[in-house]
């Protein structure tokens, strides 16, 4: 019994912690509309700027100064950020405000890694908060119990802040309606950078508050961010007391999971997300929301196979390609392999997102549950590479026909925070069972059949697997399916009303997607003989949206392009710089603000747009009566 | 015309939803104290031309003056805190705001020259709100949600209103009671800009009118003009 009290109160502890992190990116989504990425670096930024200020401040007033002066400091930055970066990005596509802001928690990750160095810093305890009081004669800290109390007082606070306050109200009436806040004569600009560093300064706090607790380290941006995801998942973006029940139920989940079930407490966290969901897709307290931009923009020519002359073009680079190892040494093969892998992992991204207009923020997991499948069936089950190959995809399709189910519920937003929740639990997963996964030590001695082990024949596997997948994916776009599936990204309720289920062709198309990002994977593993947990790591699901991005998301596989770049880029940084995060984020967030609509979109639109302003003059009277006032 | 002493000045107004222009070359205007009629069928322009005003269309182009300054290329929240009021068609009620928040919303400095509204007068205005000043927006009535959404409106102090469609959608005897409160707020000096598909409500409270289609002014008159042409009346405004 005593004991159950005990992890109950520790539940508690933590969902306060939880909360303190989750409430913030809340807030801040419901009048911005933006998930703001950056939420992870700007807690785990209150944390280390709250170490580095307790070392000076003493006593007990010095502490809580510190703990307060962080989360204020680490405010300001977050002013800054919004005034800077966010205000150019509001009106891009959403999938473009998250990249921005996951460049940002690039940079800060550099930054702090070069201002308190790579090693783990250990806080000061709070002054009067060291020790613990026994509760049914266990002892419990008295800071858990502090926090326990601060979660609903900041709570309350923030109630009375949002309904007794002029700003409070007008906060909560643009997070209705921004365009009639503003016709009412307020200015959002303000309201926007008021509230975003509202949210950040509660990011920062909940940051600071860990310090007494754990250690700081350069995994809390990341770790607080999934964790976060889930939280305002289950509560409902925007609802401040949706974060705080969902914190709750997370929170306590996971302390007597630990004690029900050990080790499967993450997977009893996922499954209780995943009721949830069923039950309520919005969340406990949230509303539906109404994705306003899509990422395809309007002006956005159809698309059509290739004509003979791009087919002969096709077929001379594939040629080319082909014949690269008579002049390519070992090192530039397997740079090659390495390419043509990303090539098919950026395609299979770019069928779901171009064609399914899905845009997923944990494609990871796929590539990464590919390379687990294809390393495992060689490692324990001592099968040959071939049927590795097909085992790699078919772990793939399991792993989206499972988290698919889920995510094909929602969209937009909901849909691209779910995706990388899901890739972050399979991370854990692959993380912390040792004994089929090996942890951290990953899986070693993966090595492709003696047919396959030289860099050129494997080049050539990769090529022909690469080719075929491409083809075939691009023949999909063409097919029947592939118009079922752009009619229901361009309207699905038009697409609905014919008789075309939006759940059904986008549970398909998130399927195949799958399946052929599993495929990649399963080449990685061959191609790099050994399989760490790192693929299967936020990381990897931004490279493939990186590769889409640049290729085009308006085009049909312009991220083969997108994926030969990148790739070929990010091996050379690699080798020039230690700061290659810092120069990625920066480079992302360079991609966001200068093409807002994406590469191919701001081409074609500074090329194409007068004259298809001169083209649609004509028209435009005719439909006028239809567009009028019926396309609000 | 009556154009010298024009508060609202509109001048070969063009608006565009994405590449789909909508409005081409509209030109009004509204005097003093004045009530003026937008008149014509749905999809016509009516409510994109008070958008347009408003600044929240995608693009537009063309001179819009009110109080003697060039408002076309200002931001929404500068064009309401000049004066110039607008209450959409579809009402937009802060759904999960109480009545009085939903007032606090509208609430701007008092301006010179123009009737200052207190959440006290409106409530005399529009006696049902001052009974459910607690009751959130969006459990109210399609009638109760107008007012109110009138009532925020006038909390900023406006010098000119755009009311778009005030009587769509409500049963005659709100609709009586809404005539009465915008000849209430002409009594109090302002301008007013309604936008109507039939002459039934307009006539009951309009000076003048114009009519619009096709995103084009067709016709401009007094009320007594437009009730004599029935040419104009068959071709623009019958179903």
């Amino acid at each position: 019994m005593s004991l159950y009290v005990v992890q109950f109160l520790t539940g508690l502890a933590n969902a306060s912690s939880l909360f303190l992190a989750a409430c913030g990116l809340s807030v801040i989504f419901g009048v911005t509309r933006i998930v703001n990425f950056a939420h992870g670096a700007f807690y785990m930024l209150g944390a280390y700027v709250a170490y580095s200020l307790t070392l000076r401040l003493e006593g007990a007033f010095g502490f809580w100064a510190a703990i307060l002066l962080a989360a204020a400091f680490v405010a300001v930055l977050g002013t800054l950020l919004e005034m800077l970066l966010l205000r150019r990005i509001y009106q891009a596509p959403e999938l473009f405000q998250l990249l921005a802001t996951f460049g940002v928690t690039l940079m800060v990750e550099d930054l702090v890694h070069i201002i308190w160095g790579p090693q783990d810093l250990v806080g000061p305890r709070a002054p009067g908060f060291e020790g613990a009081v026994p509760v049914f004669g266990l002892p419990v800290p008295t800071y858990d119990l502090l926090l326990i109390v601060l979660g609903p007082l900041v709570l309350g606070g923030l109630w009375l802040l949002m309904h007794r306050t002029r700003w409070g109200v007008l906060v909560r009436a643009a997070t209705q309606d921004r365009d009639m806040v503003a016709a009412l004569g307020v200015n959002q600009k303000w309201l926007f950078t008021g509230v975003f560093t509202l949210g950040i300064f509660l990011a920062a706090f909940g940051g600071a508050l860990q310090i007494p607790r754990t250690a700081v380290t350069h995994q809390m941006d990341l770790t607080i961010i999934a964790e976060v995801f889930v939280v305002v998942v289950i509560g409902g973006l925007g609802s401040i007391t949706g974060a705080f029940l969902a914190a709750v139920l997370i929170s306590e989940l996971n302390a007597f999971g630990i004690l029900v079930f050990p080790g499967i407490s993450l997977v009893l966290m996922f499954l209780v997300m995943a009721v949830v969901l069923v039950i309520r897709p919005w969340g406990f307290l949230g509303k539906p929301i109404q994705t306003g931009v899509t990422t395809i923009g309007e002006a956005t020519r159809p698309w059509r196979p290739w004509s003979n002359t791009t087919g002969i073009a096709v077929a001379v680079a594939v040629l080319v390609a082909a014949l690269l190892p008579v002049v390519l040494g070992s090192y530039g093969l397997s740079v090659g392999s390495q390419i043509l892998i990303a090539v098919v992992f950026a395609m299979s991204l770019q069928f779901q997102m171009s064609t399914g207009g899905l845009d997923s923020f944990g494609h990871a997991a796929y590539f990464g549950l590919g390379a687990y499948g294809a390393a495992m069936t060689v490692e324990w089950f001592d099968l040959p590479m071939e049927l590795a190959l097909l085992v790699g995809p078919l772990t793939g399709l399991v792993g989206a026909l499972v988290f698919g189910w889920f995510c094909v519920r929602l969209s937009g937003v909901y849909f691209a925070m779910l995706t990388l929740a899901f890739a972050q639990i399979t991370w854990s997963i692959a993380f912390q069972w040792v004994e089929v996964t090996g942890g951290d030590n990953g899986i070693l001695g993966v090595w492709p059949a003696d047919w396959a082990s030289s860099p050129a024949n494997f080049y050539w596997l990769t090529l022909t697997v690469g080719v075929v997948a491409v083809l075939a994916l691009r023949h999909l776009v063409f097919s029947p399916f592939g118009y079922r599936l752009r009619a229901v990204r361009d309207s699905t309720v038009r697409a609905e009303a014919i008789g075309i289920s939006r759940q059904r062709t986008q549970y398909v198309a998130f399927a195949i997607s799958g399946t052929a990002a599993g495929l990649a994977g399963a080449l990685f593993a061959f191609l790099k003989g050994s399989i760490f947990p790192d693929v299967l790591a936020i990381p990897t699901s931004i490279d493939a949206l990186v590769m889409v991005l640049l290729g085009g998301v308006a085009t049909v596989s312009g991220s083969v392009v997108g994926a030969i770049v990148y790739t070929m880029a990010s091996i050379w940084l690699m080798s020039a710089t230690d700061l290659s995060r810092l120069v990625l984020g920066g480079f992302i967030v360079f991609l966001v603000v200068a093409f807002p609509q994406g590469i191919v979109g701001s081409l074609s639109a500074f090329v194409s747009g007068p004259f298809e302003r001169w083209r649609t003059r004509g028209r435009t009277e005719r439909t006028i009566a239809v567009s009028a006032e019926g396309s609000r | 015309m009556t154009s010298a002493a024009a508060k609202l000045d509109v001048a070969r107004l063009n608006a565009f939803y994405g590449p789909i222009q909508i409005l081409f070359d509209v030109g009004f205007s509204v005097g003093r104290g004045e009530v003026v009629a937008l008149l014509g069928r749905n999809g016509a322009g009516k409510s994109t031309t008070f958008k347009s005003l408003m600044g929240l269309v995608d693009r537009r182009e063309g001179e819009i003056r009110f109080e003697d300054a060039e408002i076309s290329r200002q931001p929404t929240y500068e064009i309401a805190r000049r004066g110039l009021g607008y209450v959409p068609e579809d009402r937009r009620v802060f759904g999960e705001l109480t009545v009085e928040e939903n007032l606090e919303v509208g609430r701007q400095p008092a301006r010179d020259g123009v009737t200052t509204w207190t959440p006290e007068r409106l409530y005399a205005l529009f006696p049902n709100l001052a009974e459910m000043r607690r009751r959130p927006g969006g459990q109210m009535s399609g009638g109760e949600q107008q007012m109110l959404t009138i009532s925020r409106t006038l909390m900023g102090n406006p010098s000119l209103v755009l009311l778009d469609e005030p009587s769509e959608g409500l049963a005659p005897k709100i609709i009586e009671q809404m005539a009465d409160a915008i000849l209430a707020m002409k009594r109090e000096g302002l301008g007013i800009l309604l936008s109507e598909q039939n002459l039934h409500f307009a006539r009951l409270i309009s000076d003048r009118a114009y009519i619009l289609e096709k995103g084009r002014i067709r016709f401009s008159g007094t009320i007594a003009e437009l009730e004599a042409n029935t040419a104009v009346r068959d071709q623009y405004l019958a179903v």
